[in-house]
C-alpha cells in the first residue's frame, strides 16, 4: 500500500486521491484553502471538466487563473474579477489624464521660455531679419515635434 | 392555470419555474444563451448559492459579472478574464512608464529655464564675493526637490504582477 498523502482536493472531498488525480499537481494539499475557494465557486466537477478540456502543458496556468479568479469572488461575491478590471480601467483613465496634463504644462513652459528668451532684434543688417526668421521657424518646428511626441 | 413561462435557468434544468425562482429576474426565457454560459462554468447550484448570500439589490450586478466571467473562460478556457487583467495591468505599468518620462522632462525644462535665469546676474559684471561664487553655483534649496521625484505620484497604483505561479495570487485583489 502506498502511502502518499492526498491532494487538497481529495481531501477535502473525502475521496481517495487516485495516482491519476487530475486536481493534485494543481492543488497540494499544502494549500487547503485554494482548493476551498476554487470548490466554492466552481466545483469540483467542474474545475475537472475545465483542467481535461485544456491541453496538459497549460494546465498550470489554467488551474492558477481559475484559483485567482475564486479567490476574488469570494472576496467579492457581487463583482469578482470584474472589479479588478474596472478599477484597472479607472487608473488607466486616471494616468492619461496626467500624461495629459504633463504636456499641457511641458507646452506652457516651452511657450513661455520662447516669450522670455525673444530672438534678438535686428540692428538694420537685412542679415538680421533673415536669421530672425530662420529662429521663429526654428522655434514653431519644435513645438509641432512637442505636440507630435506624445 | 396561471401561468408564468418559465425563466431562462429552469427551461435549461428542464424543471418547474417556481414563483419565486431565485434566477427567473436575471435570465429571462429570452435570452437562454445567458444562463447556458454560466450553468456551464459555474454550475446552477453554485450560482443559487452565490446569489442568495447577497441581498437582492446586489444580485443584478453579481449576475452581470458572472456573465462576463464565465463568457471569458468560455472564450479563452486557460486565463478566462484574469487575461484582461494581465493585459490592462501592462498597460498601467507602460503608461506609468510614459508618465514618469513626461514629468522628467518637465524638470529638466524647469531646471535649465531656472539655471538659464540664475546665469543672467552674471552677463552684468556685478562685484562678486570670490569665496561664494567662484565657477560653480548652488542650487537654491526650493529646486532640490526636484531632484527626487517619484514616477508612483498618481496615488493608488496596482502593482505590476506577472502571470507567474508563485505571485499571481499575490495580486491585492479587491478588498
Amino acid at each position: 500500500m502506498s502511502s502518499f498523502s492526498r491532494c487538497a482536493a481529495c481531501k477535502y472531498l473525502r475521496r481517495k486521491c487516485p495516482q491519476d488525480c487530475i486536481l493534485a499537481p494543481y492543488f497540494p494539499s499544502s494549500n487547503p484553502q485554494r482548493f476551498v475557494c476554487v470548490h466554492k465557486i466552481f466545483g469540483a466537477s467542474n474545475v475537472t471538466k475545465m483542467l481535461q478540456q485544456v491541453p496538459g502543458h497549460l494546465r498550470a496556468e489554467a488551474a492558477e487563473c481559475i484559483s485567482y479568479e475564486a479567490i476574488a469572488r469570494v472576496q467579492d461575491p457581487v463583482y469578482g474579477c470584474v472589479g479588478i478590471i474596472t478599477q484597472l480601467q479607472q487608473q488607466i483613465s486616471q494616468i492619461h489624464s496626467e500624461i495629459m496634463k504633463t504636456k499641457g504644462e511641458m507646452i506652457a513652459h516651452h511657450c513661455a521660455h520662447s516669450q522670455h528668451h525673444p530672438p534678438p532684434q535686428p540692428q538694420g543688417d537685412p542679415s538680421w531679419s533673415i536669421s530672425l526668421h530662420q529662429q521663429q521657424q526654428d522655434y514653431s518646428q519644435s513645438d509641432e515635434h512637442l505636440l507630435r511626441k506624445y | 392555470m396561471g401561468g408564468h413561462s418559465p425563466c431562462a435557468s429552469c427551461k435549461l434544468l428542464r424543471r418547474r419555474c417556481a414563483k419565486d425562482c431565485i434566477f427567473a429576474p436575471y435570465f429571462p426565457s429570452d435570452d437562454p444563451h445567458k444562463f447556458a454560459i454560466v450553468h456551464k462554468v459555474f454550475g446552477a447550484s453554485n450560482i443559487s448559492k452565490m446569489l442568495q448570500e447577497l441581498p437582492v439589490h446586489q444580485r443584478a450586478d453579481a449576475v452581470s459579472s458572472l456573465v462576463y466571467e464565465a463568457s471569458a473562460r468560455v472564450r479563452d478556457p486557460v486565463y478566462g478574464c484574469v487575461g484582461a487583467i494581465s493585459f490592462l495591468q501592462n498597460q498601467v505599468s507602460q503608461l506609468q512608464m510614459q508618465l514618469a518620462v513626461a514629468q522628467a522632462e518637465i524638470l529638466c525644462i524647469q531646471m535649465q529655464q531656472d539655471s538659464s535665469v540664475m546665469q543672467l546676474p552674471r552677463m552684468m559684471d556685478a562685484p562678486d564675493d570670490d569665496k561664494s561664487s567662484s565657477s560653480s553655483f548652488l542650487l537654491p534649496n526650493n529646486l532640490a526637490h526636484f531632484l527626487s521625484f517619484s514616477p508612483a505620484s498618481s496615488g493608488n497604483v496596482t502593482q505590476d504582477h506577472s502571470l507567474r505561479r508563485e505571485t499571481i495570487l499575490g495580486h491585492d485583489v479587491v478588498s
